[in-house]
């Protein structure tokens, strides 16, 4: 006999008919409980990645899905292939999610002009005009042909130092950009 | 190990559960200790006493693997008679100029003859003997604070755990390099691993465990002053082509300069650099000395170096002497800080303990400071490249929030506006950055520059235009381009090779098919050590790379380290070049005579052999020479005074304190201090003492203490913990150590003092880095004063301990004549924008000269 | 029912709950102290794959116990590291036996001045999921409920935070949130079981300490590993919550740790609060089913 939707899925009544007679299993899971299912199955896309804190280079799975109606991440956890890690993830791997989604990341550009008290809005294009600007002006300000008579073509005027968590790639436009330009008090992490 | 890299310490829990032997030698008990055969603690700073008393033990008592050490290491060089060890010269080498705090180096060279038997007394081998004869386990007692006994017991079990069955690895943090002596500590241990034979075999090594996701990288595709890319040096004043290149040898496969050299000059310069014109070898800019980033900070302070990139990086917390740092920055005209969160090196004329104390006053500093927020690791494709010269690259997952942008974004677009502005110029010295090949794709609506396109110029084109397979086939007529020589290969086939991802199950256990290790995808160096001369395995239990007759080759489970084809059998024909000067027994390829050396002739700063000095401040005399202190460490005294040293301990700093990092932290803590997740696991800074140390100065656990050193008081909570074992030196007594983790500041979820402004700025004279694992201060009960009263404070101190008094900082007096109101913007109403449309001219900096503070004027 | 329901071993803790033939295999955690380093990626993974709220930032501060910041288990910690340093009796790590092996030993550690040695233990609790579970056992709704994997977990749409669970566990894991006023703990990741993933403590786990599988294959390796230890010296080595005659019937997630339970602040016998049950059942039982049978028949006449 068809039982009605409702009855089967009453737990009194499936606590009476099933084999759960104390009510502390199968008759009494919840919805919640039915449907419960990594949300990472919901994923629309899952890409490779390294973890960012140190040098291990442990492997992580990024998953992206919609989150209020925006793509975020929603998990990121230790790569099973990977022969350094084999899956694993410290406490700061294990974090990396947070420090993507984290509330006190800035995502605005923010400007202090000399001598003020406070920070400024200001447009990122604007930004980088300025500070090319600056560069420029710096230079031609500090630029040294020549010291003790040898030839040095360069500027101490600006200097750049680099965290170790930039990748090569951006290691290497900086290296070269900035050589380019004559600096050469350019420098990272490494030598600190 | 188990402390700052977790993940890793798998493999050492494993190899201890197959029966390996682990030891731990640190001040510190650290979660390694905890689950390590033995801990061994050690007084900070003892470590070339230490291991140079086990280079000692090896070689009196003949453990070294003799066959491997006549093979492969220079033990058979002799040297000049004329050259002084430090042994006879009381901790100097012949060559130094008291002047000057330079070493000569002309008679620290071989004389081109070896002597095979190792017997002769000016060979490296015996010299190497009598320099290490004084370092004694009684020594390592008196220096280290490590009993004879156990020291026997530690040294019998490396030699035990050596050899041609056994290997043992050596594993060490940066902090080994942090000290005025840090390139010689490594150097110490080489030398006892090359002896032992530890070296370019399985199971052996030197590991440095870097700290941070693409530090290896930093240093291989460099942003640091004295290098090119692959390692190459940057050039110096007045210098030609061909004298540049007269400083690198010709011989081994550094012999091949000429071709990376061009490559990279090739792939900048693209069609502009012709034979013609040296390549634009002349575009480079030419280093004089140091430019390091402690002596351009002091540059700041004087005024000479007006603008400043921070890209990822908080000087204002991770750098050493943090007072210094922030009153740099307060002395710039513009500042550039770009970072994911709000930074201490961005808010310093905020809310930075200056300001606090009343040295700097916000409306006084006149720098200009840029925030950019920067985009995540998940937000952008790149490679990071681990402490194993493994390139991985992580993939862009989506794109990064509001304004913020990848750095390659940033530099690409900044170089485009760059190159735009200046597109008109005649002037030859922007010839170099006009003619950059810049042409980068961009992809989406943020126009992202590809990295990809980018890690191809790096990995370099052949003649025409198809990606080069290896570094052996660069060339010197500018033919081939390639940005950086030692990454040749990363993109063989037109392929990703380091987006490879073949899953550790699916291939042999050195997994060559998971990312691509530099150079050649090789992933032990040197690993022809790990045959003998003849190319056998030096045992079946640690066969790594053997010569295979029948077939012509070398083989095994590695990417051979020395020319595939080239028989154990080959030996050199007079004045040949390059790998061709090297025979098939020399595993060390890199190396002009392809030995490992022992002894180093040149190239550094510091001596050819180690010798141990005390730490720029230390409780103790040198108990092993009369000079108590490294005679060529670089010093700025003047700026940030270290405390002179003193005989005995009883003094004004009368402990060790010692600076270090914990798992659920990141370095200065902008990567960790800005997550709930870990900023409650450690909520608060706190030092590490003893309960003797308590004791003798009432600290409660819990409650809180202030730690005074010559440059700074910092407060921190108290964790009186057991772990924190004080050392027995015979004939001073006890020596304490305070520890304490340097990840806090003043921004983040979790905020407090920062460790780093205790510290000197003591520099180690071969790589300019820091000695921020060592200083003398004191530490007493509660918690430090607020405002002026914390520099007084520090003021006593340094009365009391008869140091100079030019540290005084010249409170508000030094700040801009002008009133705030008459900086780049007189009207106080104005538009935000007003500022940024009045362009450059207005960074005319308003503030100099005089300048914000000069503190040591 | 069964006649071990409330106590004594179990051996089919799914079954008894009234899954089918055929459910899965009952699955656990076994923590291997001695190789926990403490690390707390098991506690971080935990929080970010259950979306455990943040700390209020205001709140926090150091406790002075050592490197334990997270103090104890509660509704926003399901993982705890607790870390403990001890003054022991030295000894001989460094010394060789006669095969001219060194010792190995887990209470390796320098010694002070009184010859005491340091030892630093790291164990990461969790709820136990007990073969008898007193929560399960006391809540009045159904909120907790025994998984088809055998586990233990509240559901957060039926529990209305009666708390009756938290005085039942004897183990003093469940708590209540204070902002919803619902009690939580430890699913064992319910939702990465039922997508055949590992709970994300295990995986995160750098050095194995925390292994997650078929509970009757973790008890075998967890045997072998505490005769290893054994044979390596290490006597104090123990066992916890792998007995399932034990107060509990037996750990679903149990431990070896390397001293007395109290000194990882674990009960040393735990009892599931309900033991006495049955006797009492015997009569609550009547009344409850008579008050069901009515409850049912007269939701049937209104249907009808």
């Amino acid at each position: 006999m068809e039982r009605p939707g409702w009855l089967v899925n009453w737990p009194v009544y499936r606590q009476l008919t099933g084999a759960d007679r104390l009510g502390r299993g199968f008759a009494v899971r919840s919805p919640h409980t039915e449907h419960a299912a990594p949300r990472t199955e919901a994923a629309a896309r899952v890409v490779s990645s390294v973890c960012p804190y140190c040098a291990v280079g442990c492997g992580q799975k990024v998953y992206v899905g919609m989150v209020g109606g925006r793509e975020a991440v929603t998990q990121i956890e230790g790569d099973p292939d990977s022969p350094v890690s084999r899956g694993r993830l410290c406490p700061k791997g294990a974090a990396s999610k947070q420090l993507v989604t984290h509330s006190g990341r800035q995502d605005k550009v923010l400007y202090r002009r000399p001598f003020a008290a406070s920070w400024e809005s200001l447009d990122l294009a604007t930004a980088m005009d300025m500070i090319a600007d600056r560069v420029l002006a710096t230079r031609a300000a500090t630029w040294e042909e020549s010291v003790d008579g040898k030839r040095v073509a360069r500027t101490l005027g600006f200097a750049s130092l680099g965290g170790a968590t930039l990748d090569n790639e951006e290691n290497y436009l900086i290296n070269k950009l900035w050589t380019a330009l004559g600096a050469i008090q350019i420098e990272n992490q490494a030598r600190i | 190990m188990a402390e700052c890299h977790p993940v890793a310490f798998q493999w050492v829990v494993q190899a201890k559960q197959r029966g390996a032997t682990v030891l731990h030698v640190d001040p510190r008990f650290t979660r390694t200790s905890a689950l390590a055969s033995a801990h061994v603690p050690t007084r900070a700073g003892g470590d070339i006493v230490f291991l140079g008393a086990l280079i000692n033990y090896v070689l009196a008592g003949g453990h070294e693997f003799r066959e491997y050490v006549t093979a492969y290491t220079n033990a058979a060089d002799m040297l000049p008679a004329d050259f002084v060890d430090a042994e006879d010269g009381d901790g100097l080498f012949s060559g130094y100029d008291q002047e000057t705090r330079t070493y000569d180096n002309a008679t620290w060279q071989p004389t081109g003859e070896r002597d095979l038997t190792l017997s002769h007394p000016r060979c490296v081998f015996q010299v190497l003997k009598r320099h290490f004869a004084r370092y004694t386990p009684e020594l390592v007692d008196e220096v280290c604070g490590i009993a004879p006994a156990d020291f026997e017991r530690i040294a019998s079990t490396l030699v035990a755990c050596s050899g041609r069955e056994k290997t043992t690895a050596w594993v060490y943090a940066v902090g080994w390099t942090q000290h005025s002596t840090g390139v010689q500590h490594i150097r110490t241990a080489s030398i006892l691993q090359t002896l032992l034979g530890n070296m370019g075999r399985p199971g052996g090594g030197i590991m440095a465990l870097r700290g941070h996701a693409n530090i290896q990288g930093a240093t291989d595709i460099p942003t640091l002053f004295h290098l090119l890319g692959g390692y190459l040096p940057m050039p110096a004043a007045g210098e030609s082509m061909e004298a540049y290149l007269r400083r690198i040898p010709d011989t081994g496969f550094w012999g091949n300069k000429r071709a990376y050299l061009v490559s990279m000059l090739k792939a900048w310069f693209g069609d502009a650099a012709s034979a013609a014109n040296d390549y634009c070898f002349g575009y480079l800019p030419r280093i004089t000395g140091d430019h390091g980033t402690y002596r351009t900070t002091l540059d700041m302070i004087d005024g000479k170096v007006k603008g400043y990139f921070l890209l990822g990086e908080n000087p204002a917390v991770g750098s050493a002497g943090g007072r210094l740092q922030r009153l740099a920055l307060a002395n710039l005209d513009w500042l550039v800080v770009k970072d994911l969160a709000m930074i201490e090196s961005a808010t310093f004329w905020q809310k930075g303990p200056e300001i606090e104390s009343g040295e700097l006053v916000t409306e006084r500093i006149g720098t200009e400071v840029f925030f950019l927020p920067a985009a995540a690791h998940v937000e952008k494709d790149g490679s990071f490249t681990n402490t194993q010269r493994l390139l991985q690259w992580h993939e862009k997952a989506l794109d990064p929030p509001g304004d913020a942008r990848s750095d390659l974004s940033f530099i690409y677009h900044l170089g485009r506006k760059i190159r735009a502005k200046l597109a008109s110029s005649s002037d030859p010295r922007d010839r170099p950055v006009l003619d950059l090949t810049w042409d980068y794709p961009v992809e989406g609506e943020q126009e992202e520059p590809s990295a990809v396109a980018v890690l191809a110029e790096i990995n370099g084109h052949a003649a025409d235009g198809s990606p080069l397979s290896a570094f052996t086939q660069l060339a010197g007529d500018g033919s081939t381009s390639c940005g950086s020589w030692i990454h040749a290969g990363v993109f063989a086939g037109g392929v990703n090779q380091s987006a490879r991802r073949k899953p550790d199950a699916e291939q042999s256990w050195v997994a060559l098919e998971w990312g691509w290790a530099w150079p050649a995808n090789r992933r032990i160096l040197y690993n022809r050590a790990s045959a003998d001369p003849q190319g056998r395995p030096w045992s079946e239990a640690k066969a790594y790379i053997w010569w295979d007759a029948d077939a012509g080759e070398w083989t095994g489970h590695d990417v051979p380290d020395i020319e595939k084809t080239k028989p154990p059998s080959f030996r050199p024909q007079p004045g040949a070049r390059a790998q061709a000067a090297l025979s098939g027994a020399d595993a060390f390829i890199m190396q002009a005579d392809g030995k490992a050396a022992l002894f180093v002739p040149s190239g550094l700063a510091d001596g050819p052999l180690p010798v141990h000095f005390e730490p720029a401040e230390s409780p103790l005399r040198n108990r092993v020479y009369g000079q108590d202190t490294s005679p060529v460490s670089v010093q700025y005294r003047d700026r940030l005074p270290v405390r002179a040293q003193v005989a005995g301990h009883a003094a004004t700093y009368p402990y060790v304190v010692t600076t270090y990092r914990l798992t659920e932290h990141h370095t200065a803590g902008s990567m960790s201090r800005t997550l709930g997740r870990l900023a409650e696991l450690q909520p608060e800074l706190f030092c590490e003492v003893s309960p003797g140390l308590a004791a003798e100065r009432g600290l409660a656990n819990g409650g809180w203490a202030t730690i005074i050193t010559a440059r700074a008081a910092i407060e921190a909570r108290v964790l009186v913990t057991r772990r924190n074992r004080p050392l027995r030196i015979p004939g001073e007594g006890v020596i304490h150590q305070v520890g304490l983790p340097y990840h806090w500041g003043s921004e983040g979820i979790v905020t407090g003092d920062s460790v780093n402004d205790l510290l000197p700025v003591v520099l180690d004279p071969n790589v300019y880095i820091q000695e921020s694992k060592v200083a003398t201060c004191d530490i007493r009960p509660g918690r430090r004063p607020r405002g002026p009263a914390r520099l007084e404070l520090v003021r006593q101190y340094r009365e009391q301990a008869g140091l100079g008094a030019e540290w005084e900082p010249q409170q508000g007096d030094a700040g801009p004549d002008a009133e705030p109101a008459a900086g780049p913007d007189a009207e106080p109403d104005a538009e935000p924008a007003a500022g940024p449309d009045a362009g450059p001219a207005q960074t005319g900096h308003p503030a100099a000269p005089g300048g914000t503070e000069h503190h040591d004027q | 029912m069964t006649s071990n329901s409330l106590y004594g071993p179990l051996e089919d803790v799914s079954g008894d709950a009234g899954y089918v033939a055929g459910h899965p295999e009952r699955v656990g955690f076994f923590t291997d102290t001695s190789v926990c380093i403490g690390c707390k990626a098991c506690e971080v993974a935990c929080k970010e794959w259950n979306g455990l709220p943040d700390p209020d930032a205001d709140l926090l501060k150091l406790t002075g116990m050592s490197y334990d910041n997270t103090a104890e288990l509660g509704s926003n910690a399901w993982r705890h590291v607790a870390f403990i340093e001890q003054a022991v009796p030295q000894v001989s790590v460094l010394s060789r036996d006669g095969a001219g092996q060194l010792i190995i030993s887990a209470s390796a550690g320098d010694t002070d001045d009184s010859g005491q040695a340091t030892r630093w233990l790291m164990a990461s609790d969790v709820c136990k999921h007990c073969t008898h579970a007193g929560c399960l056992d006391v809540c009045p709704t159904g909120a907790l409920v025994r998984t088809e994997f055998g586990t233990v977990i509240v559901q957060p749409d039926v529990c209305n935070g009666c708390a009756y669970c938290v005085s039942a566990c004897p183990f003093g894991v469940i708590d209540r949130r204070e902002d919803d006023g619902r009690a939580w703990k430890c699913t064992m990741c319910y939702d990465r079981l039922r997508g055949g993933l590992e709970p994300a403590c295990a995986k995160a786990c750098p050095t194995d300490s925390i292994q997650f599988g078929r509970l009757d294959e973790l008890r075998v390796t967890a045997q072998a590993r505490l005769a290893e230890l054994h044979e390596a010296g290490i006597t104090q080595a123990r066992l916890y919550g792998a007995d399932p005659e034990d107060g509990i019937g037996g750990a679903g997630a149990f431990f070896l740790l390397l001293d007395e339970p109290q000194v990882y602040g674990l009960p040393p016998d735990p009892v599931v609060t309900t033991r006495d049950l049955p006797a009492m059942w015997r009569w609550a039982g009547l009344a409850a089913g008579a008050l069901a049978a009515g409850v049912a028949v007269a939701f049937a006449g209104r249907r009808a």
